[in-house]
């Protein structure tokens, strides 16, 4: 990861953005009073150390948890309890999981027309072109005909990435998507992100992957106990980290 | 100046490890006490098979019409063959029993295909036998249109009422269970979740017996005067409501064995609840309980014995009626083991079939 990918050119348009946005998990204060905007195109990496709300906070973007107090907007739609909202945006947002979380009761090219053919209610010929296509960009189509549990965690992951591609979405989430895999795995998987970052999607990524975040990141975001401790540009997160907190986390990570 | 990796050839195992002899050493005569354990069971086997096999095969009777043909002192099979068409078909007029034949033979036809690999139209006939053809067999049996003569529940029996009882239960109790374990995982909706487990457990605290008991005997004492339904039915819906609350707990455990991330990754994609149960958590859960529910088809097949409780005469309930036929006393061992014999071919069936269905859709961990 030398050449760092041109910044984005993010205009003002607002796709992500969270007012005062609190969560418990019963007593346990998760989330405390997050603010935070993201610019169509912008690119922000979250890190921190586990526990600090990290994962919580993107899942709370397309709900699959729910925010208890404020306000979260995406792409000018608020999520409320309402079913039709929270589908709505759930198709213009994709997701990356830790796990990979393919189905594996279906072929690799059935679980990427899935939701284009049930949700986008494609024809099945139709989704089945763009899922090439996105198999292809992930550099896996000769995998189209195979169960997940066939794959390396890689492809799987890859696959996964392609999946969410699919359903043509104006923003990806991706959650620690390079954590459950083998070194030798983690690049193939980032070189697909950056690929994505270079084609302007905009993207919100908790990782650890901190050569990932100098690549592609407009912003980093540091977390903990469930606040948002610092957010900067790259240069300025590594070079000149103003919080203490923040370097510590970063002497932990980089000094070995 | 490169060190190129060889790795070593693969060696062949010892040779005491592989073949017959290898096997013998390792399953039946890998220690003292597993040797000794073998000796007893060729032992054991050594006195009872023969006897039994003699009785069964080689001293039996099978041809003749009456007792007076049983004379060799082996089984008297010619009493289960002079009363095979009531095992089978119970008190069905003998002119029409080509109806119920008709109907064993159309179900074998429109199963066949099913098992054919390759066959493109599964699922179409698979609803059709599933829809359609009750009504067709319905028809046929019960009669009364088409020139057919009409019969009535009363004249259905023996093994015709054991599969009908036993079907009916399976087909019907199936998406009730699935309705109702959904029912019961749906924490956000209280009110559906405790009609739910209310429902499952009072049916699964009953006994069958009872249920059919009520069905036959109590329910008729609160319905108003003049109403009246038929007994065979009241049975088939008390069974079948048993049945569910079962199948729903094994389809519940179906449902917990699904990984969290399998409903996030539905739910991020935007599918709605029923697509997501439908295409993506069912077909897995499903998968994972079919011996869970093969299983309780199995028990609820050799449980249709207890109609008899109410009067209906399966194929069970038939062989004792002729047991007590004053021609036939004495020949009580015959009629149980035919109608063991008869309920294990359908058992078994089931479970090969359940064992090959696991290994066709068996994708999930293949590496």
């Amino acid at each position: 990861m030398t050449a760092a990918v041109p910044k984005s050119t993010a205009d003002n348009e607002v796709m992500i953005e969270l007012r005062g946005v609190n969560k418990w998990y019963d007593k346990f204060h998760v989330l405390k009073d997050i603010n935070l905007q993201v610019a169509k195109g912008e690119r922000i990496v979250v890190c921190g150390p586990s526990g600090s709300g990290k994962s919580t906070m993107i899942r709370c973007i397309n709900r699959l948890e729910e925010h208890q107090k404020g306000q979260i907007i995406v792409d000018g739609t608020e999520l409320t309890s309402d079913l039709r909202q929270i589908e709505q945006i759930r198709k213009e947002v994709g997701m990356v999981f830790q796990h990979f979380n393919l189905f594996p009761h279906l072929t690799v090219l059935e679980n990427l027309v899935l939701a284009p053919m049930w949700v986008r209610k494609m024809p099945r010929k139709e989704a089945e072109a763009i899922g090439m296509q996105y198999l292809e960009r992930v550099k896996i189509p000769d995998q189209a005909k195979k169960y997940p549990g066939q794959l390396s965690g890689g492809q799987q992951q890859r696959v996964a990435i392609a999946r969410s591609l699919c359903m043509n979405p104006r923003i990806m989430l991706f959650d620690e998507p390079t954590s459950a895999l083998d070194p030798e795995m983690i690049k193939e998987v980032l070189d697909v992100m950056i690929e994505l970052a270079e084609s302007g999607m905009t993207m919100m990524c908790v990782t650890h992957e901190m050569g990932f975040a100098k690549t592609v990141a407009d912003k980093v975001i540091f977390m903990d106990r469930g606040q948002i401790v610092e957010s900067n540009p790259p240069e300025e997160f590594f070079n000149n980290p103003q919080n203490e907190r923040t370097q510590l986390f970063l002497s932990q990570i980089i000094g070995h | 100046m490169s060190h190129d990796f060889a790795p070593l050839p693969d060696l062949p195992p010892p040779a005491a490890s592989v073949g017959a002899i290898g096997w013998l050493r390792r399953n039946l005569f890998s220690n003292a006490i597993n040797s000794l354990l073998t000796l007893f069971a060729i032992y054991l086997l050594a006195t009872l098979l023969p006897p039994l096999i003699n009785w069964l095969f080689v001293k039996a009777d099978w041809i003749g019409d009456s007792r007076d043909a049983c004379t060799s002192g082996g089984a008297c099979w010619v009493f289960v063959s002079a009363r095979f068409s009531t095992f089978m078909y119970g008190f069905f007029p003998e002119s029409e029993t080509w109806r119920i034949n008709l109907i064993y033979i159309a179900l074998i036809a429109c199963m066949v295909p099913l098992f054919i690999e390759g066959f493109r139209h599964k699922v179409k006939l698979g609803l059709f036998v599933i829809f359609i053809f009750p009504i067709f067999g319905f028809i046929l049996l019960f009669g009364g249109v088409f020139g057919l003569e009409q019969t009535e529940t009363s004249q259905w029996g023996g093994l015709t009422l054991t599969l009908l009882l036993a079907s009916v239960g399976c087909v019907a109790a199936l998406p009730l269970g699935i309705i109702l374990a959904l029912g019961r995982q749906a924490t956000n909706m209280p009110a559906v979740k405790s009609m739910c487990v209310l429902f499952i457990e009072f049916w699964r605290g009953v006994p069958l017996i009872t249920v059919l008991f009520m069905s036959s005997v109590m329910l008729p004492l609160f319905l108003p005067e003049g109403v009246s339904f038929d007994k065979l039915l009241r049975a088939l819906i008390g069974i079948t409501l048993f049945q569910s609350a079962y199948i729903a707990e094994v389809v519940r455990g179906g449902l917990q064995a699904i990984p969290k991330g399998q409903y996030e990754a539905a739910d991020a994609l935007g599918l709605s609840y029923w697509k997501k149960m439908g295409l993506i958590i069912l077909p897995q859960a499903l998968k994972i309980v079919i011996p869970g529910i093969v299983n309780t088809f199995i028990a609820l097949f050799k449980d249709t014995t207890l109609v008899i409780i109410v009067g209906l005469l399966d194929v069970l309930g038939m062989v004792q009626n002729a047991l007590n036929d004053p021609n036939w006393l004495g020949y009580s061992t015959e009629g149980y083991v035919f109608t063991a014999f008869v309920f294990w071919i359908f058992c078994f069936t089931m479970s090969r079939y359940s064992q090959s269905l696991e290994r066709k859709l068996h994708t999930g961990h293949k590496r």
